[in-house]
């Protein structure tokens, strides 16, 4: 395999083509434009395929809806705002236990916010986000190759659990560009979910729903979606660990914010410091038990998030009152360079006389 | 001896929810007699809405999925664009069609979907008992315009055939009434008309059925079916808004 240099957004396109997405459906909005017309160019003409501009990013989640309901591999991706407007279409995609990859390449909020990257949409993104009691896996890669490797993983993921999938990027991930090799060819024969809706032939009218006018009913419905959340915990949890074995201090971060970690955690080693990385690669479920893990050695994290602090809380949850931890944020768009961070990392070390 | 009536082979043997005199249970019927004349139950979907027909599901005997309030047209879009060999109806109110899902119909029907649609219009909102809907005419009491509807407040009636029959897109658009043996006849047939435009590839059909709402209109049974006559075509007139079986073919 070769590797071609291709930007966040478009290869995020071809990993979803060569995983066998039939069906794309989505509204402009930037940073993620470039995925929109990635598909426009290389999947709308493509035979079984289909590609709709949407009239509103609710319209292109439900078209979604429509699509897994007959049995398709279907994507939607927006960024922040968007996003927002495609929580009713997520809650009907979670009760009717539809699978479907959505991307949010995310940017600052609230509001219109701005168009630079952030990471303000992590609560909406593992607290399930719409109506509901319900969860969605979410996948939280750093680079290019990341974005196409789990782009791949959320396709099946979504049809092994039958479960809307979100790869939360950022504005950075999603117009970068690196090179990165695709691990698969397009399917030559598109995949059909067995459960789907295809008409009644030869067997029973089949029906999708999740009104009921038995709260009892509904309360099965969400024990069950329940059960099958707690094998997903149990199952596809994954997280990255850097530098952890001698680490004093662990800094946790996710998406490009570990990116900018990871530089940071090089420069402060190159002084001598002890400080490792853990990354979460799925959002949800949280990796509480690696976290756990690492704090049997570490009693220190420092917890850096583009947002005003939001994933420290399924750090604090998972450290149940154990290891001090500390945060540093970067709200609105701001995107802190490494050796800001190594500034706020070498403080934290000194301050708490880790030296 | 000659047979009149045949239980439809696609309506499920279930007993209706729908009020006495609600237009909804003969929208069903119909629906289902040209989905068995046209041979369809076993490749259709329809798609049911939030609203009075939540329940649809538990009567047509064809593959069902139900919608978020008003996306039914995009959630037809998603299915017939996955696989168009299937035949999808949606079958929405006013409330769904007209307010909360009017870009989604609108655009649906712009971008000439193969798909068919079922409109009743009965002039208010059922299922969560008797407030304003889009189509609620002027001077109306519902329990959102207790005073009646004042056009300089609450707006005027909202036509959506008369409004989505330009559109380049749309194949056929007949507005119709459950309201008597004559007109049940015509909107059976309307409703054979718009699937065969899907069938044909012709491009988005919609059939709006005036259907009367007794039990928020405040009325008898027959009150209510004198009432879509006497007031209701006054402001939507029964007809075909659009047809091209006649023109050629857009491919």
């Amino acid at each position: 395999m070769t590797k071609v240099l291709m930007d966040g957004n478009s290869a995020i396109g071809e990993a979803a083509i060569r995983a066998g997405c039939q069906c794309y459906f989505g509204y402009p909005i930037t940073p993620q434009n470039e995925l929109t017309e990635y598909m426009a160019t290389h999947l709308s003409r493509r035979k079984g395929c289909a590609f709709v501009q949407a009239e509103s990013e609710l319209a292109a989640i439900n078209m979604v809806y429509g699509a897994s309901v007959v049995g398709a591999r279907a994507m939607t991706s927006s960024s922040s705002p968007g996003i927002s407007l495609k929580q009713e279409g997520i809650s009907y995609l979670a009760a009717c236990e539809l699978p479907a990859v959505i991307v949010n390449m995310s940017r600052g909020g609230p509001g219109l916010g701005s168009i630079a990257a952030a990471q303000s949409d992590y609560f909406q993104a593992t607290r399930g986000g719409g109506h509901g009691d319900y969860r969605t896996i979410v996948l939280a890669p750093s680079s290019v190759q990341e974005l196409a490797d789990l782009t791949m993983k959320a396709f099946d993921l979504a049809d092994k659990y039958k479960i809307p999938v979100i790869i939360l990027g950022d504005g950075v991930l999603g117009q970068m560009m690196e090179p990165v090799e695709f691990k698969k060819e397009a399917p030559s024969v598109l995949p059909v979910r067995d459960d789907s809706l295809r008409g009644a032939k030869g067997r029973p009218s089949r029906i999708r729903k999740t009104f009921t006018s038995n709260p009892a009913e509904l309360e099965e419905i969400n024990w069950s979606l329940f059960r099958r959340y707690g094998l997903i915990k149990k199952e596809e949890t994954t997280c990255e660990t850097f530098m952890t074995d001698d680490a004093k201090l662990v800094v946790v971060a996710f998406g490009i914010a570990a990116r900018i970690a990871k530089g940071a955690i090089r420069n402060v080693r190159a002084e001598g410091l002890k400080v490792g990385l853990l990354r979460p690669i799925t959002l949800w479920p949280f990796p509480d038990e690696a976290v756990k893990e690492v704090a049997k050695n570490v009693g220190h994290f420092l917890v850096f998030e583009m947002n005003m602090g939001q994933m420290i809380e399924d750090v604090q949850l998972s450290l149940e009152g154990k290891g001090e931890v500390s945060f540093y944020g970067r709200p609105g768009g701001v995107i802190p360079n490494p050796s800001e961070v190594a500034r706020v990392i070498s403080r934290l070390y000194y301050q708490k006389g880790l030296k | 001896m000659k047979k009149v009536y045949e239980h439809p082979k696609s309506l499920k043997r279930a007993v209706f929810h729908y009020c006495p005199g609600c237009g909804h249970s003969i929208a069903h019927r119909i629906t289902c007699e040209v989905i068995d004349e046209m041979g369809l139950q076993d490749k259709t979907i329809g798609i049911p809405p939030p609203g009075c027909s939540v329940f649809a599901y538990h009567y047509f005997d064809v593959d069902m999925a139900e919608c978020a309030h008003g996306r039914g047209a995009a959630v037809a879009t998603g299915i017939k664009r996955a696989y168009p060999d299937i035949v999808v109806f949606t079958y929405q109110g006013d409330g769904d069609l007209a307010a909360i899902g009017t870009a989604e119909t609108i655009h649906a029907a712009n971008r000439g979907e193969n798909t068919t649609t079922i409109f009743i219009n009965n002039a208010v909102y059922g299922m969560t008992g008797g407030q304003m809907a889009p189509t609620t005419l002027r001077g109306m009491k519902t329990t959102t315009t207790p005073y009646g509807r004042d056009h300089v407040i609450e707006g005027h009636p909202i036509k959506m055939s008369e409004m989505l029959a330009p559109l380049e897109g749309v194949a056929y658009i007949e507005r119709v009434a459950v309201n008597s043996p004559a007109n049940i006849r015509k909107a059976k047939k309307a409703i054979a008309k718009g699937f065969q435009m899907q069938l044909d590839k012709r491009g988005f059909s919609m059939v709006e059925i005036l259907s009367p709402c007794p039990t928020n209109w405040k009325m008898t049974p027959i009150q209510a079916w004198k009432w879509v006559d006497e007031e209701m075509t006054k402001i939507f007139p029964l007809g075909v808004y659009k047809d091209v079986t006649e023109q050629k073919s857009a491919d």
